[in-house]
């Protein structure tokens, strides 16, 4: 109890009287350090919802500046941070509502060379990318440290959310073994988003998150959650784990990060490199 | 008397609910099992509310005896409290 300040105990109070949390639970959020790749539509919700939780260290990766058409869903910034970087205007959003939390921005694209570091200084990742090499990468990078990973991804009225722990289920390459070819699947961009999708499906990835830190509950590990707008209903999908899958398998073959376009080149020219063979 | 003295003593006259509960849990928290508190809170809602919360925990309520407009309100903690 004396660790915590009289303020401390009253913004958390609904969560210090929740059984499963405590102070004990609520000490362990406040130590505690998620990265967030996106400070977008689904990195939103997720960084609210982590800084009000008061977990400790936030770091966010985004190289984009806030847009016009981003407002309409990406409730971490506003319209007087046009044309500001996302990572600041999210971390003033966040540390306004808490200023318990330390956000650490990280301006820049995940890439084969830095992503093992950004992900080396955090104990669970949330993947609120938007776009597939991101999500390869920061997928893999989080099964070779053993970090565990809240994934989603939204389209139109539609998400899907899982969360992998490497070593207790699958990982997204098991789900998709490799990227689709560029342009194949259509991006919000094309094919547009409903902005409450967003919310709803960053928030589950946010209840995951804090769920992992806690120790408690059932996580979405090995399960696929899929959302329907429209109709307005879940659904659960097993996803079993791929002992041949090229990363998290039982001998697996991508054992460094690697981009996505060079994936895909070595992919028509695999004989060059038998490692990335599947 | 056989009965163990509490270990501390909460003084949470004026402190509203749900507040007198969290700084009770709190402090139960990090205590062994078995031992126990006192905490003083304001009669009406207080009264009724942490002691409720308390059992709701699985902890048990030694006694309330009320006293000079306030309630004394002995707590023994739970073997454990995670669910």
């Amino acid at each position: 109890m004396s660790d915590f300040s009289e303020g401390q105990i009253e913004r958390y109070s609904r969560h210090i009287i929740l059984r499963e949390v405590g102070g004990k639970g609520q000490s362990k959020l406040l130590e505690s350090r998620v990265l967030i790749v996106g400070a977008g539509g689904l990195g939103s919700p997720v960084g609210l919802y982590l800084a009000a939780a008061g977990v400790g260290t936030i770091g966010l990766v985004d190289s984009d500046a806030v847009d016009l058409s981003n407002l309409q869903r990406q409730i971490l910034h506003t319209t007087a941070d046009l044309g500001r970087p996302k990572c600041l205007s999210a971390r003033e959003t966040m540390e306004g509502i808490n200023p318990d939390v330390c956000v650490v921005p990280h301006q820049c694209r995940l890439d084969s060379a830095n992503v093992l570091n950004v992900v080396a200084d955090y104990d669970v990742v949330v993947d609120g990318a938007d776009n597939f090499p991101t999500r390869y990468l920061v997928n893999d990078a989080c099964v070779m440290q053993g970090k565990p990973l809240s994934h989603a991804g939204i389209l139109r009225f539609e998400g899907h959310v899982t969360t992998i722990v490497p070593g207790r289920g699958p990982c997204y390459r098991c789900l998709y073994p490799e990227p689709p070819p560029p342009g194949l699947v259509p991006s919000c961009q094309e094919a547009g988003i409903l902005g409450a999708v967003a919310g709803i499906v960053g928030s589950i990835q946010a209840a995951e998150v804090l769920k992992l830190i806690l120790g408690i509950g059932d996580p979405l590990i090995g399960r696929l959650l899929v959302f329907d707008g429209l109709e307005m209903s879940f659904r659960s999908v097993e996803i079993p784990r791929d002992p041949g899958c090229p990363v998290c398998g039982d001998r697996p073959t991508i054992t460094a990060p690697i981009d996505y376009e060079e994936f895909c080149r070595l992919r028509g020219g695999i004989e060059s490199n038998p490692e990335v063979q599947s | 008397m056989t009965e163990r003295a509490p270990e501390c003593c909460l003084d949470l006259r004026g402190t509203p609910c749900p507040l007198n509960w969290v700084k009770t849990k709190l402090r139960l928290e990090e205590m062994e099992p078995g031992r126990r508190i006192e905490v003083i809170v304001d009669q009406g809602n207080p009264e009724r509310n942490v002691p409720r919360s308390a059992k709701m925990e699985g902890h048990r309520i030694v006694h309330a005896i009320s006293q000079n407009g306030a309630v004394r309100i002995c707590i023994e903690r739970a073997e454990e409290s995670a669910p």
